[in-house]
């Protein structure tokens, strides 16, 4: 009970500097790799307390009350996770968050808004498949869903799933929308929907939807990290190398129509995540 | 220390300039300049920013947008006016559907001369714009309305 206790006190209070100080690497690297300079390392700290510190734009009475819900639920997932409950309970908890950030977008009724919350559930439906099967694929392997469990397991679970290790990976771009899947909003300069979901959040609100972002990447790339528990010090590598290829990818990437998005998406999902657990279940008969 | 000093967010709007200005503005962003070393992000978002920059000057038909622009963006915010249009009207003055310079329509905090205006002045302009953006935060702390 205390472990479950400190381990979420844990992730509630670290999962933001960690994930803080990893948005301002991952601006850094970028602007490295487009030759220039780029801000600071703190620079998302210095945003988010900005943002503090500016009016309260609320378009409505719904719209902080479904942010707050938002927040609390990532909070709720995320916890689940490092205090090693059930993962699925963990994704649902997420798919609820997500739900709630773009109930918050369509409650202001503004165009951009709008289309950047139908853009969120389009990310969603291509994502949320292949992040299911990596449950049932670390469930078929270790045959527990409780994260605890899989975490203590002897077994190389990369060995086990490597295709679904990849359709993770590949989904997590959608997960982070990271270019070519930045469909609903975008970190970059200068989208066709001005800032799609989040185009309405000012102030305060959108410093919570930044630390949200902080927490939903601590926890994705902790599910990353899964498939390496066997081994923390190349499970920590591997969340850093591919967190790299994020930016890479993001960095050499245009954004793609949400066809090809969601055809992908799930042309992975069936082939490589489907396949990996095809063999487990008729090959290895796990 | 204050925060809004080391993230301040800016939208650029084209009143009606002749795209000199803009592309200048648009040269700060590239890794010749690098404006974001200053930790300053092109939103596109009235909503988001605190520095709105206006190049060229203001006419008849976009007067409104700029209001509603301004109207949109969060205190503390300043209006940096870049180029010669945007501070007197410039060669498009006496034009029929010309009202002048941004401040017919709305308050200018900084002007930033040049026709087109240099991307070094353009972002001395964006500094000099902090120190208008803490004094504005800290007279919002004491409770006085700022414009």
């Amino acid at each position: 009970m205390n472990t479950v206790f400190y381990t979420t006190i844990g992730y509630i209070l670290l999962a933001p500097f960690v994930g803080g100080l990893l948005m301002g690497l991952d601006r850094i690297v970028t602007a490295r790799m487009q030759s220039r300079v780029g801000p600071p390392v703190l620079q998302p700290f210095y945003d988010v307390f900005k943002l503090f510190g500016k009016d309260k734009l609320t378009v409505n009475q719904f719209h902080n009350y479904y942010l707050v819900c938002f927040f609390i639920f990532i909070l709720v997932s995320g916890s689940m996770f490092f205090a090693g409950n059930d993962l699925l309970m963990v994704i649902f908890a997420f798919i609820v968050a997500d739900v709630l950030l773009i109930l918050a977008a369509y409650s202001t009724n503004s165009p951009y808004s709008s289309i950047g919350a139908e853009r969120e559930l389009l990310q969603m439906l291509s994502a949320e498949p292949m992040i299911l099967l990596s449950a049932v694929g670390l469930y078929m392997v270790t045959g527990s869903f409780k994260v605890s469990a899989i975490v203590s397991c002897e077994k190389p679970l990369i060995v086990y799933l490597p295709g679904v290790f990849l359709g993770l990976t590949y989904v997590l771009t959608i997960k982070l929308r990271k270019s070519p899947f930045d469909l609903s909003t975008s970190h970059h300069a200068h989208q066709e929907l001005v800032k799609g979901i989040t185009t309405e959040f000012a102030g305060p609100a959108l410093a919570v939807i930044e630390i949200v972002h902080w927490y939903e990447t601590i926890l994705l790339l902790g599910m990353i990290y899964l498939f390496f528990a066997f081994n923390p010090v190349l499970g920590v590598v591997v969340v850093v190398f591919v967190y790299f290829l994020e930016v890479l990818v993001d960095n050499t990437n245009a954004r793609i129509k949400w066809e090809l998005m969601l055809k992908s998406a799930w042309m992975v999902t069936i082939i490589v995540g489907g396949g990996n657990l095809f063999v487990l279940y008729y090959v290895l008969r796990l | 220390m204050s925060f809004i000093k080391k993230s301040p967010w800016m939208f650029h709007y084209d009143g009606s300039s002749c795209n000199g200005c803009d592309i200048e503005v648009l040269a700060c962003l590239m890794p010749m300049y690098d404006i974001e070393r200053f930790g300053v992000i092109n939103t596109g978002n009235p909503k988001h920013s605190d520095i709105l920059l206006i190049t060229g000057s203001i006419n008849r038909q976009n007067e409104d947008v700029v209001k509603t622009l301004y109207g949109q963006m969060g205190n503390p915010k300043v209006v940096i006016a870049i180029g010669t249009c945007a501070a007197s009207g410039g060669i498009f003055a006496e034009c029929y559907n010309i009202l002048g310079g941004v401040n017919t329509t709305i308050p200018v905090d900084l002007y930033v001369p040049g026709c087109a205006a240099r991307p070094e002045a353009i972002i001395d302009g964006v500094i000099q714009a902090l120190d208008i953006l803490e004094e504005k935060q800290k007279q919002r702390k004491k409770g006085k309305v700022t414009k």
